[in-house]
């Protein structure tokens, strides 16, 4: 029995964020607080987001969903903590980019992780459910007027 | 009933979905058309398109005589006393906004109740939400057993002489559960109220007697009983029709117009403002015969059989949660260990299996099952045994894939 059209979704990198997920839980004090619905799914993301001097120094999520929507949180986290809030905003840009199905120039932005998601653009119905973390990252940046 | 001559009426179960033949499960959502709804359209658009009520040429005639044909179809259907008591509308929805609109808001005041349950889809609650904060009547929820059910017994204990409106789903959309709405109606009249039932997954799948559930209105959709999407029907009594405002005023609806007031038109038009949805209208008389001619009671026998069948076979799959009651309608909600519903459904979607996955409009009704999502399997007439074997098969396949992560 074969699965090779699902594995190009389910890769073992998301898999493992999802089963692991980076950064999970709150931020208490003043980071930003945001979050996000899916209303077609009942999906829901947290974002906490600390930036000191425009650097994010801490990022937190938390919230239920599949396992794009929180691996995508997850990789989220793990890609912006201790980068520029101007940079995580770019690499915004780009993972919605690569969730059209564009081929991505990253420049000298380090996708890491993210890459692996890259297979859910073959998946349309799923798309919403990896942009969810990121759409909040971007109204949390938007909070802190960026 | 013979499910393959049914099946080969709709011509769209006839291809492949990711390389598997396609099994159609989310009847529920909306419901596959078979060639005759498909035909009766494009014979309309093709031969006979021209606005109704109006033009005195050959097509205006033509366009009317099938246009309220349709009525007739629709009141037979629903055994309605007259036509004017069958309101063509865009949907279930817009049906309950209309009841809200011009029927709750001018009758309720401060201390009144509407009571509803918890298992009702968005479109039963947010009306009724909006009203209670225009009139300041409030909101009263029926409990729930633990399967998902209403007992009459709860119904009298929260039903009380305030008590203007009690809004039921005539089936759940999640849990299926089938709710005995004649013994409602009983209940609702008996303290003075009015019953309005939700038809949406009512219609599609049983008799409706109007007159003999005695239901004072019964709203249902087009779409989920093999006719074409944007038609929907509104029935209600005509002595509480008539009693009720406009929903939407313009033309088509009005009577005679001057510079500062105008009158309306009798019923069921003084409803229907604007164009109405013609051909939607003339597909939804093409359903009826066709749902007709297979009869309806043979209809429910098939799916009574079906989902007999579904839940015998999906009670086999281990770390399969089924929510809903025992007796129920033909469709199954359900969760597959910790694998989130969207994720299941991209396996069985690979499978060439179409289910649903989400809250199914449904959030309150989730919070009280303490699930974020479910999956949800539905049945129609064109499925068979055969489908049901791929959904479990799929269901086996998801539970390999996912094995080693949850």
């Amino acid at each position: 029995m074969s699965f090779n059209n699902l594995d190009t979704l389910y890769r073992q990198v998301i898999m493992d964020h999802y089963k692991n997920p980076r950064n999970k839980g709150t931020i208490d004090g003043d980071a930003i607080t945001v979050e996000m619905n899916n209303p077609s799914c009942g999906d829901r993301i947290e974002v906490y987001l600390s930036v000191k001097d425009g650097i994010v120094e801490d990022v937190k999520f938390d919230g239920e969903g599949c396992s794009i929507s929180l691996a995508s949180a997850s990789m989220m986290t793990q890609a912006i903590k201790g980068k520029k809030l101007t940079e995580a905003l770019k690499m915004s840009e780009v993972f919605s980019e690569m969730m059209l199905g564009k081929d991505v120039d990253a420049g000298e932005i380090d996708l890491d992780d993210i890459e692996a998601l890259h297979g859910v653009s073959k998946f349309p119905a799923r798309i919403n459910c990896a942009t969810l973390a990121w759409k909040a990252l971007e109204k949390s940046a938007k909070e802190e007027n960026v | 009933m013979d499910v393959n001559a049914v099946r080969k009426e709709f011509p769209i179960l006839d291809q492949e979905i990711n390389g598997h033949p396609l099994v159609y499960l989310d009847s529920s959502a909306t419901a596959q058309k078979p060639l005759k709804v498909i035909e009766a359209v494009n014979e309309y658009y093709r031969f006979n398109n021209s606005n109704v009520h109006r033009g005195v040429h050959t097509l205006g005639s033509r366009a009317t005589d099938q246009y309220e044909g349709a009525r007739e179809k629709v009141r037979r259907f629903i055994n309605a006393k007259s036509t004017a008591e069958v309101i063509f509308n865009r949907g279930t929805t817009t049906g309950i906004n209309t009841i809200a609109y011009s029927y709750a808001r001018n009758h309720l005041t401060e201390g009144d109740e509407i009571v509803l349950t918890q298992m009702e889809h968005h479109s039963n609650i947010i009306p009724w939400q909006q009203v209670a904060k225009a009139t300041g009547a409030s909101l009263k929820y029926i409990p729930l057993q633990s399967d998902g059910t209403a007992t009459l017994e709860d119904v009298r204990n929260t039903v009380t002489e305030n008590t203007k409106i009690l809004a039921i789903a005539h089936v759940s959309n999640v849990l299926g559960t089938i709710n005995p709405i004649k013994e409602m109606a009983k209940i609702a009249h008996d303290h003075g109220a009015v019953i309005v039932v939700d038809g949406a997954q009512g219609a599609p799948h049983t008799k409706v007697d109007v007159q003999d559930m005695d239901c004072d209105f019964y709203t249902f959709s087009g779409h989920k009983m093999c006719a074409p999407t944007g038609i929907g029907v509104l029935y209600g009594k005509r002595e509480l029709l008539e009693k009720m405002e406009p929903f939407e005023f313009g033309g088509e609806m009005i009577d005679f117009v001057n510079l500062y007031d105008s009158t309306w038109k009798e019923l069921p038009w003084k409803f229907e403002g604007g164009t109405p949805i013609i051909a939607g209208a003339i597909g939804l008389g093409a359903a009826i015969d066709f749902l007709n001619d297979v009869g309806i009671e043979a209809i429910e026998e098939h799916e009574h059989n079906l989902i007999g069948y579904a839940m015998e076979r999906m009670n086999t799959v281990e770390d399969l949660t089924i929510y809903g009651p025992e007796k129920r309608a033909a469709l199954v909600t359900f969760n597959l260990a910790d694998v989130h519903s969207h994720d299941l459904s991209t396996v069985l979607d690979s499978e060439g299996v179409a289910i649903r996955a989400g809250h199914h409009c449904a959030q309150p009704l989730m919070k009280w099952l303490e699930v974020v999502a479910t999956a949800r399997a539905s049945f129609y007439l064109y499925n068979n045994k055969e489908d049901v074997d791929r959904l479990v098969d799929g269901l086996l396949k998801a539970k390999e894939y996912f094995g080693d992560v949850f």
